[in-house]
C-alpha cells in the first residue's frame, strides 16, 4: 500500500497559510478562521488514516516496523555526492508525531475561533497557525537531517511571529526577539553538528544514519578534539539545537517569556509540539547517539534531570498561571530528555526511549488541555495572575472539571495517562542511574504540589471580588477542552511498547509496582500538601515562604538566570566586544568612506571655476597645453 | 604637380593655414567664423597628409584617401554644427559665443 496522500498533510496547511496570508483580509475574519480549521480537520483525518494504515494494516515487516519513504524528490544538487532530498519518512515516531500535532493543532484551531474572536489580525493569526502546522509537520516527516533543519528554522520563525502577535505591546516584541535569538543561537550549534556529522559520514539521510550498518562511521574513528571524539562533539552540538528548541537549562530563558503570545499559541507551540522538537530530534537520531556517542547521551540525561528539578522548583513560586504552566512544561520535557538519556537500545533495554515517546504523547494532550483551560480562565477573568482568581469553580464548571482532570493526570494519579508514562520513565531511570531516579521521584511530588497549588488557587480559595461575573466560555472553546480531557484520560491505554520502540520491534512491558506505588504516594502527598495550604485561605504559605527567606527569593526570581544572561550580554559582551566593534565601524570604516567623499567634494569645488563655459578660453588652454606638451617631448627625446 | 616644389614651402603654407585657424578659433566671437576657422585647421591637416604621403611613400595612396575621409567628415560636422548654431540663434537671438556659457559645470 502506498502513502501518496501523505503529501497532502504538508500541502493543505501551506495552501491555507498562503490563502489566509495573501487574500484573507479581503473576506470576513470568520472565513479565514473556518478555512484554516477545516484544512486542519482534513489533515487530522489524513494523519489518523496514515497511522491506522501504518500500524494496523501494513504492520510489521520481519518483526519490526519498517521505515517507509512515502515520497522523495531531489531538491538541491550541489555535487554528485552532496544532494539534498525532500521527502516523507514514515516510521513509528514520525507517524505518532503526525497524530499528536494534527490533533492538538486541530483542537487549538477550533478553540481559537472562540478565543480570538473580534481580535485585530484574526486572519493573520490563522495564517501563522497554518504556517506553524505546515513547518512542524514537515519537521517530523523529514527524510534527512537537512530537510529537518529547514523546517526547524521555519518552526522557529512561526514561533517568533506568534509570540510577537500583539506587536504593539513592547513586552511581546521583546519576548519574541528573545525567543528567536536564543533558539537561533542554539541552532548555530545544530548546524555545526550537522556539518560535522555529514562531513564524516557523507550522508544526511536518517535511514542510513540510523540504520544497522555502522560502517559509515568508520571515518570518525580516532578523530578527536579537546579530548572528546568527534562523534561526541557532533552529537552534543546537535543536542544543543534540540536543547534550544526544547528550552533545556541553560537555554530555557525564552520559554517563560514566550507566554506573551496568545494562549492558544502557548498551548500549541510552547507546550505540545514545538518545544518537544528537541526530544524528537534526539529520538530520531537515537541510534547515532547510543552507538557512537554514549557520553553525549549521559550529558542529555543529566541536563534533562537537572532541568526538570530546577523548573519544578521555580513553578512552585510563580503567580502568573501561564508561567507556572511554562515551567511545568520545562520540567516535563526534562523528564522526556532524561528518559532518552538513560535508555538502552532494543527490547526491554529501550524502555526509556519508549517511555519518553509515550510521555511526549500524553504530555501533548494534558498540557494543551491545561493551557487551553488557562486560556478559558483568562478569557473569563481578564487577568493572568493567581491573586485575581479564586472560587471560580462555580462560574466555569466545564473548565473546572477539565482542568482538574489535567491536573490529576500530570500529578500521576493512577489510571490516567501520565501515570503509565511516568512510571515507565521512573523504571528506566531506576535501572540506569539511582541519582537521577531520586531526582525524578522528588520532581513527581513537586509536580503534583505546584499543579494543585495552581488548581486550588484558581478554583477554590478566597473568592475575589470580580468586576463582572465570570461566565463560561463559548462552545468553540469548551468542546476542545472536553475532547482533550478524554485524550488525557485514555491516551495511557495505547500500547506504546507494541508500537513505538527504540528498534521498532515490540516488547512486553509490565507495570513495576515497586516503583509505581511510591510514585503515586508521593504524588498524592504533593496534592495533600497543596490541599492543606491552598484549599482555604490561610497564612501558612506566606509564613513558609518567609521562613525560607533568601532561598525562596532566589527561586522566585528563577535563580537569577535571566539576570546572569543580562549581565553577560549587556555588561561583558556589550562593553568588551560590541563597543570596540561599533567604534571601529563608526570611526575607521565609516571614516575612510567619508574621507574619500570629502576629498572628492572639496577638490571639485575648488577646480570647478575652470569650467567657465567660455569656448575661446577652452581653445586657448587646449592650444597652449598642446604646445607645452610638444616642447616637453621635443626636449625629452 | 608637386614636382619641383620643395616640401618646406608646402609645409609653411599649411602651418600658416593652421595657425590662422587656431587664431580665428580663439579670437573671433561669431560662431560661423569659428566654424570656418575649424575648416581651415582641417584643411591644413589635409595638405600635410597629402604632402607627406607624396614625399615619404610616393607609390602609396593612404594619405590621399585619409584626406578624402577628413573632407567627408568635415562636411558632416559642418552640417551638425550649423544646425546647432541655428537652434542656438532661435533660443538666444545671438550667435556670439560669449552668450553661450550656460553649459558650464
Amino acid at each position: 500500500m502506498n502513502y501518496s496522500l501523505t503529501i497532502l498533510i504538508l500541502l493543505i496547511p501551506f495552501a491555507t497559510f498562503l490563502f489566509n496570508g495573501l487574500v484573507g483580509m479581503k473576506f470576513k475574519p470568520i472565513v479565514s478562521g473556518l478555512i484554516g480549521t477545516i484544512g486542519l480537520g482534513v489533515i487530522t483525518l489524513l494523519a489518523y488514516l496514515t497511522a491506522w494504515q501504518y500500524f494496523f494494516v501494513d504492520g510489521m515487516v520481519g518483526g519490526s516496523f519498517p521505515k517507509v519513504i512515502a515520497m522523495s524528490m531531489e531538491w538541491l544538487r550541489l555535487t554528485d555526492a552532496l544532494r539534498i532530498q525532500i521527502g516523507i519518512l514514515l516510521d513509528p515516531i514520525s507517524v505518532m508525531m503526525l497524530v499528536v500535532i494534527t490533533t492538538v493543532s486541530f483542537m487549538v484551531h477550533i478553540y481559537s475561533l472562540g478565543y480570538m474572536k473580534g481580535e485585530k489580525g484574526f486572519e493573520r493569526f490563522f495564517s501563522f497557525l497554518s504556517l506553524f502546522s505546515f513547518s512542524m509537520l514537515g519537521l517530523v516527516i523529514a527524510t534527512n537531517i537537512f530537510q529537518m533543519y529547514i523546517f526547524w528554522e521555519l518552526v522557529g520563525v512561526s514561533s517568533f511571529l506568534l509570540i510577537g502577535f500583539y506587536y504593539s505591546k513592547d513586552s511581546a516584541v521583546a519576548a519574541s526577539k528573545k525567543a528567536f535569538i536564543v533558539t537561533r543561537f542554539a541552532d548555530l550549534g545544530f548546524l555545526i553538528g550537522i556539518l560535522l556529522l555529514s562531513y564524516f559520514t557523507q550522508t544526511f539521510d536518517f535511514k542510513v544514519l540510523t540504520g544497522t550498518d555502522q560502517s559509515i562511521f568508520a571515518q570518525t574513528a580516532g578523530v578527536s578534539f579537546l579530548g572528546m571524539s568527534v562523534m561526541t562533539w557532533a552529537a552534543l552540538l546537535i543536542f544543543m539545537g534540540g536543547a534550544g528548541k526544547s528550552a533545556m537549562f541553560p537555554l530555557h530563558i525564552w520559554l517563560p517569556d514566550a507566554m506573551e503570545g496568545p494562549t492558544p499559541v502557548s498551548a500549541l507551540i510552547h507546550a505540545a509540539t514545538m518545544v518537544v522538537a528537541g526530544v524528537f530530534l534526539v529520538a530520531r537520531m537515537f541510534p547515532v547517539f547510543y552507538f557512537q556517542a554514549p557520553d553525549a547521551l549521559t550529558v542529555i540525561s543529566y541536563v534533562g534531570g537537572f532541568t526538570s528539578l530546577f523548573a519544578a522548583a521555580i513553578a512552585c513560586t510563580q503567580y502568573d498561571i501561564k508561567r507556572v504552566l511554562a515551567f511545568s512544561t520545562l520540567s516535563q520535557i526534562g523528564y522526556m530528555m532524561l528518559a532518552l538519556g538513560v535508555s538502552g537500545y532494543g527490547g526491554h533495554e529501550g524502555v526509556g526511549y519508549m517511555a519518553s515517546m509515550f510521555h511526549l504523547f500524553n504530555h501533548a494532550m494534558f498540557k494543551a488541555l491545561l493551557f487551553l483551560g488557562a486560556g478559558s480562565i483568562i478569557h473569563a477573568v481578564h487577568s493572568n495572575v493567581m491573586q485575581d482568581m479564586g472560587g471560580l469553580r462555580k462560574y466555569l464548571p466545564i473548565t473546572h472539571i477539565t482542568f482538574l482532570i489535567a491536573c490529576l493526570t500530570i500529578a500521576g494519579v493512577p489510571f490516567l495517562s501520565a501515570f503509565f508514562s511516568k512510571d515507565e520513565i521512573l523504571v528506566a531511570a531506576y535501572e540506569h542511574n539511582k541519582l537521577l531516579f531520586a531526582v525524578e521521584f522528588l520532581v513527581a511530588g513537586l509536580t503534583a504540589f505546584y499543579m494543585f497549588r495552581l488548581y486550588f488557587n484558581i478554583f477554590w480559595g478566597k473568592e475575589t471580588h470580580y468586576h463582572h461575573t465570570p461566565h463560561e466560555s463559548p462552545k468553540t472553546m469548551t468542546i476542545p477542552l472536553m475532547i482533550l480531557a478524554l485524550g488525557s484520560v485514555f491516551a495511557g491505554y495505547i500500547p506504546f511498547s507494541k508500537l513505538v520502540t527504540s528498534d521498532s520491534m515490540p516488547f512486553e512491558s509490565h507495570m513495576d509496582f515497586g516503583i509505581a506505588i511510591p510514585s503515586v504516594l508521593i504524588g498524592l502527598t504533593g496534592i495533600l500538601i497543596a490541599w492543606i495550604l491552598y484549599k482555604k485561605e490561610s497564612k501558612i504559605p506566606e509564613r513558609i515562604s518567609k521562613s525560607l527567606g533568601g532561598f525562596y527569593q532566589a527561586v522566585y526570581h528563577k535563580f537569577y538566570i535571566d539576570e546572569v544572561y543580562m549581565f553577560i550580554t549587556k555588561k561583558i559582551i556589550f562593553n568588551c566586544i560590541a563597543r570596540p566593534v561599533a567604534w571601529f565601524d563608526r570611526h575607521i570604516v565609516d571614516g575612510t568612506m567619508n574621507g574619500i567623499g570629502w576629498i572628492t567634494v572639496t577638490s571639485s569645488r575648488n577646480i570647478k571655476g575652470m569650467q567657465s563655459g567660455n569656448l575661446p578660453q577652452y581653445g586657448m588652454v587646449f592650444v597652449l597645453s598642446a604646445i607645452i606638451l610638444v616642447l616637453i617631448f621635443s626636449f625629452l627625446i | 604637380m608637386l614636382q619641383g616644389i620643395p616640401i618646406t614651402h608646402v609645409l609653411i603654407v599649411s602651418s600658416f593655414m593652421f595657425f590662422t585657424g587656431v587664431c580665428g578659433f580663439i579670437i573671433r566671437r561669431n560662431m560661423i567664423t569659428i566654424l570656418m576657422s575649424i575648416e581651415l585647421i582641417l584643411n591644413a591637416v589635409n595638405i600635410n597628409l597629402v604632402v607627406f604621403n607624396k614625399y615619404l611613400f610616393p607609390d602609396q595612396l593612404q594619405g590621399h584617401f585619409f584626406a578624402l575621409f577628413v573632407v567627408g567628415i568635415a562636411a558632416a560636422e559642418a552640417s551638425v554644427a550649423i544646425a546647432l548654431i541655428i537652434n542656438i540663434y532661435r533660443r538666444l537671438n545671438s550667435i556670439s559665443v560669449d552668450k553661450v556659457n550656460e553649459m558650464k559645470y
